[in-house]
């Protein structure tokens, strides 16, 4: 029986909650994907600059940032003739890029034209077609759970946020917990017993029985670290902290990780190669680069996927900032993936190439690039990936 | 007849406190099936409660933030229809004075919004000019402290509401609509904002006319510098607001609006924002246009003028008045009251609510103009509401607010930094949410593994000690220990008798009172309604 299997079942999991310690050995090296979800639409045109055209500097007098001066350490670090890394994450992305541990994947997104941050937040985490009903119990990261369980790749799932997100939708009961702030256990075994014997036979048991059991095994994991006295550990705080313990679960024992990071909405002041969206994007960075360094070995089995619901206007606004808009940028990392690269079809930026005269334009469909990736990773059939996404053919850009 | 006994320790109290039938029911739809029961007996002392059917108490229970003695006793005697006409009259409802002291004794009661803001604004600029170091860093920091302290306050007043207010349903109310019109403490200066929003912008308005309630958002300086009105302005247009007011405060996303309404409707909103100083200089034909009440401006300068068309009419071009029309013509699409509707339907009756109740409380928006009153009217005396009780989960707001409700049974509490934590630690609080679509009201966003340890943990915190809630605000010593006496006579009266079999199992299992108070808040049939 498998950690997977356990999950699902619950109740029979929960007698060794008490006991303490592993329940499980950590499973043979195997893919482990994180996605993070970057919630609220991030302005992708100031991360990955194009900075060959010079309509980028004309649409935005204010927010624009400066071309790449070879001669120099700092500043926007030029990734190739036309892309550009903004200076906010020189020295964490830009230095993965030089190690081809990272990739961006331009002209990236859905077909969901809302510019809606939920309606289209919705549409990626269903991943379903636009046409037809949406079903709200299906996810794609649920959709892809549900059949990597058959396959000999099992794939234990774990979202690191305080709620579970509806990606996970369709899995069963996927276990959830925000990083954020754990204390010591709750429960001893007999009252965990006795919580978990009210809802037997109840629509939640198997919610209560994984959160019972996660909760144990966490608080455990994090008083040895405590115990570890890690001087590294103990400077590092608020999402790094939480990156720093995600590589550690997912080293040990999950292979399919979520997690969302807010503050991208950046209507006004957002800042160029300093401010606002530079902050944030250089906190998320430092952070991802964190959670390679804490899967060890394992990071070269790794692949994390950075996403958002849609990119922002081309143009800067009248308020120093930038609208909802279309088209994105993602980022795809990992210890031993062909990066080093921007990937995927692209056209040139100027104003005849924007989507509605506004936005940069969807030239690759996000379901048709994750359900690319995912086949490599774990190697499923055409007839499995199209589960997961239906009704598009997958993009091969050979990053694993 | 017998009671049944919940613990060791509680059973002398229970035996000296009541006589209660066995009618072994269950809440929900479930394996242990439900048989119909007696109604119960009459307490041996105190105010006799009246004689209570399960449906009366899950009824009581969706109408409020739980049961608490008053409520019950309130209820049995006058009867669900006046009942449910006394709470929808929103008079001013009078509070412990314990409360009610605590609450007159807050900065954030005796703020003027517009006076805040000049002030905050002019320390900014004067922080702004200083040179970088420490002081800067002092000065900075003393500003910030302030707006924190406000913006719990605000919290602490509306928890504080939540749990002693007799009208409960007002408090229920305000929540929703605080939710409906989110705003987000760490935006700009909302921190010294939401107090004044919560009060004059949605309390006055949850049972009035829905435009009323959107009209007195848009005015608030706490939604025009969440959504960025403020910024938007002619040759500036920002189209932030426009679009979250038809997506999610209206019409909602599929009601078959286009990106071209969004854009002339923010071109309508343009000149819309705040002036806590003199009134600007203006052109003699703009005089007459100008407006303002407090922080609020209409400026004519920055209004984009010229025609627009929204939602297939013409807006005349005529300054606020076009946001005024505007807003007419929004609240009126049969849409918004169909939006409106299943908002509240989710959040009082189901998740799914029955499409024909939606309906019928929609016809009854239209039919109104919009009454909030008579649309709740329509939603509690529906059989589709009693049809669907006992089976919505609560979401963390009720569910700590009715334990405590129920823990201390209108005891007044000190410190309200508990419940605070609480609600913190689960997702849900108020002015918390990032997102201006407000928190999720279906269970599947509550009740998932890592949240249901979570509110076990804090049904742990509140069954085994008086968790804090009566030390001083300040962190000084506890004026309470122990720990709450759940097994009291509103449990044997209005939980007991329909509790399921497996929650009095475990209740049976538990070796203190402590765990037994756990237990019990942990159970199924704390956590549905």
């Amino acid at each position: 029986m498998n950690r997977r299997h356990l999950l699902r079942v619950g109740s029979a999991a929960l007698a060794g909650a008490a006991v303490g310690g592993r329940l499980f050995a950590a499973p043979v090296s195997g893919p482990r994907l994180l996605i993070v979800f970057l919630r609220g639409g991030y302005d992708s045109t100031n991360l990955l600059i194009p900075y060959s055209s010079s309509f980028y500097y004309e649409s935005r007098p204010t927010i624009a940032i400066a071309k790449p001066d070879p001669a120099s350490n700092t500043g926007a670090l030029a990734l190739d003739g036309d892309w550009a890394l903004a200076p906010a994450v020189r020295d964490t992305l830009g230095t993965l890029f030089q190690q081809r541990q990272a990739a961006f994947i331009p002209f990236v997104g859905t077909d969901d034209l809302s510019r809606s941050h939920f309606e289209t937040q919705d549409s990626i985490e269903l991943g379903q077609p636009m046409t037809g009903t949406r079903n709200y119990r299906s996810g794609f990261l649920g959709r892809l759970s549900d059949t990597l369980i058959g396959a000999t790749a099992d794939a234990p799932p774990i979202s690191f946020t305080d709620a579970l997100p509806l990606a996970f939708e369709g899995a069963g009961t996927v276990p959830n917990l925000s990083l954020k702030g754990i204390g010591k256990p709750p429960f001893d075994g007999r009252q965990a017993r006795i919580l978990s014997d009210m809802y037997t036979g109840h629509p939640l048991a198997a919610a209560v029985n994984n959160g019972l059991e996660l909760r144990q095994e966490v608080a455990q994991d994090m008083a040895q670290e405590m115990q570890a006295a890690n001087r590294d550990a103990i400077n590092i705080k608020g999402f790094e902290l939480e990156a720093e313990r995600m590589g550690r679960l997912m080293r040990d024992k999950y292979r399919l990780g979520f997690i969302d990071v807010g503050g991208w909405d950046t209507h006004v002041g957002e800042g160029a190669a300093q401010g606002t969206l530079a902050t944030n994007l250089s906190g998320l960075a430092r952070g991802l680069q964190t959670f390679a360094q804490s899967l060890g070995s394992e990071w070269n089995n790794a692949v994390v996927v950075v996403l958002s619901e849609f990119g922002r206007t081309f143009r800067e606004n009248g308020n120093r900032g930038t609208d909802h808009g279309h088209g994105t940028v993602y980022w795809v990392l990992g210890g031993a993936i062909n990066g080093g690269a921007v990937l995927g079809a692209q056209q040139q930026v100027n104003r005849a190439t924007l989507f509605q005269d506004r936005d940069f334009p969807v030239l690759n469909d996000y379901r048709a690039v994750l359900g690319g990736l995912f086949r490599r990773l774990w190697g499923l059939s055409p007839a499995q990936s199209g589960r997961i996404f239906e009704q598009v053919a997958p993009i091969d850009l050979k990053l694993v | 007849m017998t009671s049944r006994t919940p613990s060791r320790a509680a059973a002398s109290l229970a035996a000296a406190l009541l006589v209660v039938t066995l009618g072994c029911a269950g809440p929900r739809s479930h394996p242990d099936a439900p048989s119909a029961r007696e109604p119960t007996h009459t307490a041996a002392s105190g105010r006799p409660f009246p004689a209570l059917h399960r449906e009366d108490i899950r009824w009581l229970e969706r109408v409020g933030f739980g049961l608490d003695s008053a409520t019950v006793a309130s209820y049995g005697e006058v009867g669900r229809t006046r009942f449910l006409r006394g709470q929808l009259d929103a008079r001013e409802a009078a509070l412990p004075p314990a409360i009610a002291a605590q609450i007159a004794g807050l900065d954030v009661s005796h703020l003027d919004p517009q006076q805040t803001l000049a002030q905050v604004n002019a320390q900014y600029k004067a922080i702004n000019a200083m040179p970088n170091g420490p002081d800067k860093e002092q000065a900075r920091k003393t500003l910030n402290d302030g707006g924190n302290k406000l913006a719990y306050q605000a919290i602490r007043r509306e928890l504080l509401r939540a749990v002693y207010s007799p009208s409960q349903l007002q408090e229920q109310m305000v929540w929703f609509w605080l939710n409906h019109f989110s705003v987000h403490q760490n935006k700009a200066n909302l921190r010294w904002l939401v107090g004044d929003y919560a009060e004059h912008a949605i309390r006055p308005h949850v049972f009035g006319h829905f435009r009323d309630l959107l009209l007195a958002t848009l005015e608030h300086p706490a939604m025009l510098q969440y959504l960025d009105n403020n910024q938007n302005a002619v040759g500036h247009l920002n189209e932030n607001y426009a679009r979250e007011v038809m997506e999610l405060h209206t019409l909602g996303v599929d009601a078959g609006y286009t990106q071209a309404d969004v854009q002339q409707l923010a071109r309508v909103l343009t000149g819309v924002g705040i002036n806590v100083g003199g009134p600007p200089k203006l052109k003699a034909e703009w005089q007459p246009l100008y407006r303002r009440a407090g922080a609020f401006e209409f400026n004519p300068a920055r209004h984009d003028f010229g025609a627009k068309r929204l939602l297939g009419h013409d807006i005349k071009d005529s300054g606020f008045a076009e946001v005024e029309e505007a807003v007419t013509l929004i609240v009126e699409q049969p849409a918004c009251a169909r939006f409106i509707s299943r908002e509240l339907a989710i959040y009082f009756v189901a998740d799914n609510p029955p499409p024909q109740l939606v309906e019928r409380m929609a016809q009854t928006f239209m039919h109104t103009d919009g009454d909030i009153a008579a649309v709740l009217d329509t939603l509690f005396l529906a059989r589709e509401f009693n049809a669907a009780l006992g089976s919505k989960f609560k979401d963390p707001m009720r569910f700590v607010v009715s334990a405590v409700r129920f823990a201390y049974d209108g005891r007044a509490i000190t410190n309200t930094r508990p419940l605070f934590n609480w609600l913190n630690g689960l997702g849900e609080l108020p002015f918390g949410r990032q997102t201006p679509d407000g928190y999720p009201l279906t269970e599947s966003s509550w009740a998932s593994s890592g949240q249901m340890s979570r509110r076990f943990e804090i049904a742990r915190a509140i069954g085994s000690g008086s968790a804090g809630l009566f030390d001083a605000e300040d962190g000084g010593g506890a004026a309470m220990s122990g720990f709450p006496q759940l097994s009291n006579r509103l449990y044997f009266e209005a939980v007991e008798p329909f509790l399921l079999t497996k929650t009095r199992d475990a209740l049976d299992r538990a070796n203190s009172p402590q765990e037994w108070n756990t237990f019990l808040l942990s159970s199924p049939d704390f956590n549905f309604e």
